[in-house]
């Protein structure tokens, strides 16, 4: 069976007045329908462009390369230009949600006004069935007085309210894949548990695809079935949820794992990473993370040998650190 | 008073809030009644959710909130500094020895600002220095010590990373050699390496200058490893209060609990054990009479007297204090 999403290949560079700059290298994910795929990774490292890279949404200054592909559905949007072709995916097969709630609003515009003509663009239905299918998403999502909120503007909502109906929102047109960058970081634990519960429940019932962007390790354990790590750019390591946060491999995986703050585990030490996350514009060759890993071998191979992923159990894929310092299990 | 270097005696804080010019003058109270003890050298954790009183509660401590009730002590070697109760040269000394630490400290000043200037200020604007070489010393001492390049501090701002900057902004709040620190929210905005990081210097700092913090943080993970003692807030009330471990390891008030269990655990094995609170804080404007945490408590006991009791703590372990609604 093909999965929901395959993307293959993909290289995202931006042009900038310093330079271009290698923001996503050679990168391969896939989703399957009712999965959850958890990108997770530091800030910088490229989890935000991989997702608007599927909706065709990073600014003018952006190139991919010619042997790219994203499909979704079987069709490869990297081949998307004309309005029509962009509208089947932004706010059609795909929604996104984000950190902040407010990016999706019109501050303007009422929350119900927006619902009822985004379901205007993206189906053949009129402003009646709209209206009733926002507010049953409204209610679906646990928003208590549907009707008076369809009716408000989101700075009238509360912080977790506003996070409720950006999510009905962005279901409400019945999407395969939703890309959820961020959705809980700024909000209380008790909140981020709600959402989370909300968005699991939502899943199992749609069967829709995600991917869930976090740089909280937690949270993936949580939410996602399948892990992707990205450091600078590039896939280090993925695979089923279970392995990587019980088996991770490679030393960059294991480097974010110690520095987190286990409750149930206070005697751990927080051991920080050493050193810090290069900038774009200076990416290093060969492994990526080899300015900053403690198992960097000099005299090795690292600077000359391509990040390539090989499969160490079955769906599990790490890169080629064998080859070059000797790593990996 | 022997080992305390605060103590916060039946502190207030109100605010007045009137919707529109016609309608009534209501008051906003965001901390209640609020007792606690700072111990010297001690790394002290409060913790809740955002709206819960912590940044005001922070804020008076270091007088930079008005207290409507009760008063706060700092117990310096010499003497007692009553903020309440301080004239202007009071006020002055309190500040160099009680600082705050900025979430960013370039959200607030001029990007045209050199790293040294950034750091520099307080002592001038304190007028603690007495010439441009002693600044300089003062400014390249700290800066080491809060393991910054000192070849960085002829550069602007702007091209630094996070953690950098987080740096920075120790740097400035420790440069007037404070025995107090408030850091509010400081890792907050930080990846978790970065935040290992400033963390592990956060305490080494603590027993190189003998500081003394007031950490305020929404993340019950990071304060469990790092503070000693850790007070837990709702809606302007501390709900428990005891030693971080015996706190973490046996939460006696529901909300500590409910807070708990809603941490995501990195077991994926171990998935939706949270109790679900329902719904969000309620406003401060009307707290709920009796126990503030009843509209959202997922599990009043049976002979719960949350609704009749007033809010207070009662110890009932040694240190550990919990509020007596739910205690009795
Ligand atoms: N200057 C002010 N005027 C009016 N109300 C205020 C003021 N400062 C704080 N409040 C109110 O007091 C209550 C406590 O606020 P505070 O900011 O101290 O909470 P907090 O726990 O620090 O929240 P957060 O984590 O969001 O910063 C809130 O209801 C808030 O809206
Ligand atoms: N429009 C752009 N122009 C130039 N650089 C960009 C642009 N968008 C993102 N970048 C760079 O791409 C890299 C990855 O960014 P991003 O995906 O936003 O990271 P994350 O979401 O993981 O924090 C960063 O170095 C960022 O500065
Ligand atoms: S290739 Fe070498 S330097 Fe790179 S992550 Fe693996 S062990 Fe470290
Ligand atoms: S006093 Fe009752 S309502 Fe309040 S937290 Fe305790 S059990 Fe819940
Ligand atoms: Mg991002
Ligand atoms: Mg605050």
């Amino acid at each position: 069976m093909s999965h929901l999403l395959e993307v293959k290949n993909l290289d995202v560079k931006f042009d900038t007045d310093e330079g271009r700059i290698t923001a996503v290298e050679n990168i391969s994910l896939s989703v399957d329908q009712g999965e959850v795929l958890g990108i997770v990774g530091e800030s910088g490292s490229g989890k935000s462009v991989t997702a608007k890279s599927i909706m065709q949404l990073n600014p003018g200054n952006t190139s991919y390369n010619e042997d790219a592909e994203i499909i979704l559905d079987n069709e490869n949007v990297l081949q998307f230009t004309s309005k029509q072709d962009l509208k089947k995916i932004r706010g059609g097969k795909v929604s996104m949600i984000f950190q902040e709630p407010m990016a999706s609003f019109a501050p303007a515009i009422k929350i119900g006004a927006q619902m009822v003509e985004q379901l205007l663009i993206h189906k053949n239905i009129n402003k009646e069935e709209a209206k009733s299918i926002s507010i049953n998403m409204l209610k679906r999502v646990g928003i208590a007085d549907a009707e008076k909120r369809f009716n408000q503007y989101a700075f009238e909502l509360s912080g977790g309210m506003r996070q409720r109906a950006m999510i009905a929102m962005a279901l409400s047109t019945m999407p395969k894949l939703l890309l959820a960058d961020e959705p809980t970081t700024a909000l209380d634990v008790t909140i981020q548990a709600q959402v989370i519960n909300l968005i699991k429940d939502i899943i199992k019932e749609y069967q829709m695809g995600v991917i869930f962007i976090t740089h909280d390790l937690g949270v993936i354990a949580q939410v996602a079935d399948h892990v992707a790590v990205m450091y600078l750019g590039s896939v280090v390591e993925k695979g089923p949820v279970n392995e990587i946060l019980k088996n991770p491999k490679h030393p960059y995986t294991k480097g974010l794992l110690q520095a987190l703050p286990d409750i149930n585990n206070l005697d751990a030490p927080l051991s920080p990473i050493p050193g810090n996350i290069p900038s774009p514009l200076d990416r290093p060759t060969g492994c990526v993370f080899r300015t900053r890993c403690p198992h960097h071998n000099p005299e090795g191979k690292d600077g000359k040998i391509e990040m390539k992923l090989i499969e160490v159990e079955p769906g599990h894929w790490v890169d080629q650190c064998g080859i070059k310092c000797g790593q990996n299990g | 008073m022997g080992d305390n270097l605060i103590s916060v005696n039946n502190v207030s804080v109100n605010f007045d809030y009137q919707e529109n010019f016609i309608s009534k003058k209501q008051k906003i109270h965001a901390v209640n009644n609020i007792n606690i003890k700072i111990k010297k050298g001690s790394f002290f954790g409060l913790v809740g959710e955002s709206g819960s009183g912590k940044t005001t509660l922070g804020r008076a401590i270091l007088g930079a909130n008005k207290i409507s009730s009760g008063n706060v002590i700092f117990h310096d070697e010499e003497r007692d500094y009553d903020l309440t109760d301080m004239n202007k040269q009071d006020l002055k000394e309190y500040r160099k020895k009680a600082q705050l630490i900025f979430q960013d400290p370039y959200a607030a000043l001029s990007p045209r600002m050199t790293v040294r200037d950034i750091i520099a200020e307080p002592l001038e604007v304190m007028r603690i220095t007495n010439s441009r070489q002693e600044t300089d010393e003062r400014v390249r001492d700290i800066a080491a010590k809060c393991r910054l390049n000192i070849e960085h501090l002829r550069r602007f701002p702007h091209a630094f990373s996070g953690g950098q900057r987080q740096r920075i902004s120790i740097a400035r709040a420790l440069v007037s050699n404070p025995k107090f620190i408030v850091a509010d929210e400081s890792v907050a905005a930080l990846d978790v390496s970065i935040q290992a990081d400033i963390l592990n210097l956060l305490k080494q700092l603590q027993t190189e200058l003998n500081l003394t913090y007031l950490f305020i943080s929404h993340d019950l993970s990071v304060v469990a490893h790092v503070c000693d003692v850790v007070a837990v807030m709702y809606l302007g009330h501390i709900v428990e209060m005891g030693p971080s471990r015996e706190l973490f390891k046996n939460p006696k008030h529901s909300y500590t609990k409910a807070l708990l269990s809603s941490i995501p655990s990195i077991d994926p094995e171990k998935r939706s054990e949270a109790i679900e609170l329902k719904g969000e804080i309620p406003s401060a404007l009307n707290p709920p009479p009796g126990c503030v945490f009843r509209t959202r408590c997922p599990n009043p006991g049976v002979d719960c007297k949350g609704g009749e009791i007033k809010m207070g703590l009662i110890e009932v372990e040694p240190g550990h204090w919990v509020d007596q609604c739910c205690a009795i």
